[in-house]
């Protein structure tokens, strides 16, 4: 019997992923995301250094509704990014890690990236330069 | 590297179907991995309709039904079945756990039955376990002293050190944590995994040992430590109730504390 044509057992396919494995897949995801994000804020910076012109179709892009729904991501995806990485921190440090505690902050980190984007958009919408 | 979909060899198709015997009304449906070595097919999943009225209440009382009364050709490891020798660890309705321990009343639908995930697959739900113990091996699961033992009685512990142990001794080495770890999956050839990890610290937390540096020496590594990335499914998912994951982070932590020391 040979054991080079065993087959490799089903994974990603057949296991259900808890959440704090779902959250470690957007923390990633997000920490991409985000640096694609530093790229478009140099783009950003040289269409400003460029002049009127150049700045202006810029601040047109970003404010189309496409502009604003990628800026919106990158809002989410920076508070996600930061508050689970504050959690990662904690781990760090040995804390937290009772089935419990991992279930309790992964709550928390949801919710406070969603209550942070919203309260940046709402600011940004009532007290901002475009308001 | 992450390689997210089969091989064509491991792609899994659809097997056989055994009906229910007559006059059964207490029906489980049992769908079981099945391969076998010497047809030279892909691996297919046979459905199983069990009278549970004449059925055990554990996934591991299914799976014997099967083999002593439908297919005798179905193949997997059992012995305890009470959860302390860590045979029958598989994949049940997405999670790794044991068969003898898992109640059957605890799934709703179908019973779906995998083998460990990620593992080359010896026959049926039987696993290839050999790397994982190389892998402990490798980690030197013994004391190690260079202090003689006193010559008329054994090492002693106080209380407060044997309780350090406490989460760690009972580990049972079933492999489900390891086997349920993406990067473990991704890069099971270099990373430990949770349950040697944890296995490892059973030895650094030992009052008795007295290698901590070396043992230190050998984890201190890209690949064998620090692709874990607390994604928490060996914690999640161990049989035991123990948690790989923190075990994970003492070592990290011991590392820490003897570069600044």
């Amino acid at each position: 019997m040979s054991s080079n044509n065993r087959p490799l057992s089903p994974h990603l396919d057949v296991y259900r992923l808890p959440l704090s494995a779902l959250l470690s897949v957007v923390h990633r995801g997000t920490g991409g995301f985000l640096t694609i994000g530093t790229i478009a804020l140099v783009w950003w910076l040289l269409a400003l250094a460029g002049g009127e012109e150049s700045f202006n179709s810029a601040q047109q892009f970003m404010g189309s509704f496409i502009g604003r729904l990628i800026l919106l991501g990158w809002t989410f995806a920076l508070f996600f990014h930061l508050s689970n990485g504050i959690r990662h921190l904690v781990w760090d440090a040995g804390y937290c890690f009772e089935k419990e505690a991992v279930e309790k902050t992964s709550y928390i980190v949801l919710g406070v990236s969603v209550f942070l984007t919203l309260l940046v958009w709402i600011v940004a919408f009532f007290f901002g330069a475009g308001a | 590297m992450a390689e997210f979909t089969l091989p064509k060899n491991s792609v899994v198709q659809k097997g056989k179907t055994y009906p229910a015997p007559a006059g059964a009304t207490n029906i489980q449906v049992v769908e079981v991995y099945r391969w076998d070595p010497d047809s030279g097919e892909n691996p297919r999943i046979d459905t199983y309709n069990l009278d549970l009225d004449t059925c055990g209440p554990m996934v591991l009382d299914a799976i014997l039904k099967i083999k002593d009364e439908v297919d005798s050709t179905l193949t997997f490891r059992r012995s305890c079945r009470e959860g302390i020798c860590g045979s029958c660890s598989m994949n049940i309705n997405g999670k790794n756990t044991l068969a003898c321990t898992k109640d059957m009343s605890d799934i709703d639908g179908p019973i779906k039955i995998y083998p460990l995930p990620h593992m080359p697959v010896v026959k049926d739900i039987v696993p290839d376990l050999t790397h994982f113990y190389a892998q402990y091996a490798s980690i030197k699961p013994w004391i190690q002293s260079t202090t003689p033992p006193p010559p008329d009685k054994e090492r002693l512990q106080s209380k407060e050190d044997r309780a350090q142990l406490d989460g760690l001794y009972e580990c049972i080495l079933c492999a489900c944590c390891s086997t349920s770890c993406p990067s473990y999956w991704w890069n099971g050839d270099r990373y430990l995994g949770p349950a040697i990890l944890l296995q490892a610290y059973r030895w650094l937390a030992d009052s008795r040992d007295e290698n901590a540096g070396e043992r230190l020496d050998e984890l201190e590594d890209p690949f064998k430590l620090y692709r874990c990335h607390t994604i928490m499914n060996c914690t999640e998912t161990c049989p035991k109730g123990l948690n790989p994951a923190k075990a994970i982070a003492e070592i990290k932590k011991l590392l820490v504390e003897r570069k600044i020391a």
